[in-house]
């Protein structure tokens, strides 16, 4: 199966975007990594190297929103959600700006560079912005077509994207915000998952399959808006909920799945994601293991948990 | 004379260490870890600072904030070599589970003073710390290196703000003057120079020194240190990835870990 990383997208979306004049690309001496370095390539002129001072890069983004242009910015996506997180409530989305805002190496599949580096609260912090999006695509298609369907959108936008190759499971055909897309159809319960973990609860889904629990797969890359009618019609169908995300298990999809559920058709919702810790140095493989992101882990989890 | 010779050499079984831990790692920063070793073995073995490894949680102890904690290699290597750890952890480093994180972590490791990566954010915990010896009756130093790149923080200017104000004459911060960031030189990327004069308009007595040449280091820090008006800056004049010549000023090998073939012309360059 081919594997790629979102942040691939990214940068290869960027390129493509820079036709329309108005899109103007910011990064904070993190272009290699973000790949938004492939904008600059062909577009150097509406390429801003802003340095290691993300704050500012969000208030210039802002600045230059307010003046007629479509800003994108990067960083990655502890320090774009983290140290300029007042930028982004104050001037984007207070303002409700045309900026698109992307944090790239997202989650603990960043790997070595550890717990500093890992963002495991970005979509929480995002999320919780009046006029926010959030979009944690589930893989490189639907990375750029995440990055395409933004220029038309209104208001502030977050794309989480990651470090590591995973493989492609989705065509990413026109993105559209609030649409989830069912991966697989089943019966007995709901796996609700976003970004590289979309794949795993297919694999998992699979192995649960050979044991005779028939589950739904459900990829839902918007998680703000969330796509409420797919997630709705699946829980009355299985009444048994899990989610699934590269990210603590407060105030990502499984928090946004577990609000709307608790108030319009309250049924058994479980989250798998980080449990409230910070990340550590290791291998994307080993971290995977450690925190249980394996095909194996995960069903075996969802199988305890229909136990118990 | 004597003396520095033997800080010459420890200062190469550290960059060799180095070297090989990150390897080891397949990972991290190489280029920036070579360029402050010097000042960090002057800190440690030049009689600058006074610790005790056996005892790392001495209240007297002077301190150092690695500010650019991606450059950890480097204080991990001195550490050992300091005695606070055992050498073979060394080749733990950045694999699951380890005290040496791919940037220090203050929890998990003797003689790491703070946790830092995020870059901006060591300077102003270095700050606490000297006011914190104000309150504490302590007469401790603070010594903080921070990059040239991360400079461009403006966190890092709200901090030397307050050291100033408060006149921190126990605070001496160093900066790696490397000349390079990630994605280019530092005058290219985001112009940050000229940076004595933006210590001076915060109240700092600012010296320049070579980052490379111990008699210049032992000196200019042991003037530092008997300042007892003001904070100090140290602008020090480094070269990044120092003593390896594929990886002098090359901003390639920012992040990039030495492969077995290039790890194997680094050590016999080190001798
Ligand atoms: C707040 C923050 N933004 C971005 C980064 C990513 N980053 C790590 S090192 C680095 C470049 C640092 O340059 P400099 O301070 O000059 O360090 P040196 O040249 O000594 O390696 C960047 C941008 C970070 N660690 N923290
Ligand atoms: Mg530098």
């Amino acid at each position: 199966m081919e594997k790629k990383a979102t942040r691939e997208a990214y940068g290869k979306a960027l390129a493509e975007i820079g036709k329309d004049e108005k899109v103007v690309i910011l990064d904070a001496d993190l272009s290699g990594s973000t790949k938004s370095s492939e904008f600059k390539k062909v577009y150097p002129d509406r390429f801003f190297n802003m340095g290691i001072a993300e704050s500012n890069m969000v208030d210039v983004a802002a600045g230059m929103a307010l003046s007629g242009l479509k800003p994108y910015a990067s960083s990655f996506a502890v320090f774009i959600s983290g140290r300029a997180f007042e930028p982004v409530r104050q001037s984007i989305c207070y303002q409700n700006l045309n900026v698109v805002l992307c944090g790239s190496h997202s989650g603990i599949s960043v790997g070595e560079d550890g717990g500093s580096h890992q963002a495991v609260a970005d979509i929480a912090l995002m999320r919780s912005l009046p006029n926010m999006k959030v979009f944690v695509p589930a893989d490189y298609n639907e990375a750029y077509s995440i990055v395409l369907a933004t220029v038309e959108m209104e208001g502030p936008v977050y794309i989480r994207t990651s470090r590591a190759k995973s493989p492609i499971i989705t065509e990413g055909k026109n993105f559209e915000s609030a649409r989830a897309t069912i991966l697989k159809s089943g019966n007995d319960i709901s796996l609700i998952a976003c970004g590289m973990m979309s794949y795993i609860a297919l694999e998992a889904a699979l192995l649960l399959k050979q044991e005779g629990i028939d589950v739904e797969v459900i990829n839902s890359p918007s998680i703000k808006p969330l796509d409420t009618e797919t997630v709705y019609t699946s829980a009355k169908k299985t009444k048994r909920v899990f989610t699934m995300e590269e990210h603590s298990v407060i105030g990502g999809l499984g928090s946004a799945v577990s609000e709307f559920l608790s108030e319009n058709l309250p049924v058994y919702v479980h989250k798998i994601g980080i449990e409230d810790t910070f990340g550590e140095s290791g291998t994307k493989d080993d971290l995977f293991c450690k925190f249980g992101f394996t095909k194996e882990a995960v069903a075996k989890r969802i199988k305890d948990r229909l136990n118990g | 004379m004597e003396d520095f010779k033997r800080l010459e050499e420890i200062a190469k079984t550290i960059r060799r260490n180095i070297l090989t831990m990150l390897n080891k790692a397949g990972s991290g920063h190489s280029g920036g870890s070579l360029s402050i070793t010097d000042i960090l073995v002057a800190l440690y073995f030049g009689g600058i600072m006074k610790y005790d490894a056996k005892n790392p949680d001495w209240e007297d102890r002077d301190r150092l904030v690695l500010s650019k904690g991606h450059a950890c290699p480097a204080l991990y290597a001195t550490l050992a070599q300091a005695g606070f750890f055992d050498e073979e952890l060394l080749w733990t480093l950045r694999q699951l589970g380890s005290p040496l994180q791919g940037h220090p972590d203050s929890k998990k490791l003797p003689g790491v003073e703070a946790s830092t990566g995020s870059l901006g954010n060591g300077i102003s915990q270095a700050v606490g710390m000297a006011l914190a010896a104000r309150v504490l009756k302590k007469r401790y130093n603070v010594f903080c290196i921070v990059g040239d790149g991360e400079m461009q923080e403006g966190l890092v200017y709200e901090a030397l703000m307050a050291a100033g104000h408060y006149k921190l004459s126990n605070l001496i911060v160093i900066v790696d003057n490397n000349g390079l960031q990630i994605d280019g030189q530092c005058k290219d990327i985001m112009n940050v120079y000229p940076l004595k004069e933006k210590f001076e308009a915060f109240n700092f007595r600012t010296y320049e020194m070579s980052g490379h040449i111990y008699k210049n280091i032992i000196d200019t820090l042991t003037t530092a240190k008997r300042n007892v008006v003001s904070p100090t800056a140290v602008i020090a004049r480094t070269v990044k990835g120092m003593g390896v010549s594929f990886m002098e000023n090359r901003v390639e090998y920012h992040g990039v870990a030495p492969s077995d073939e290039e790890l194997k012309k680094a050590l016999k360059e080190l001798g």
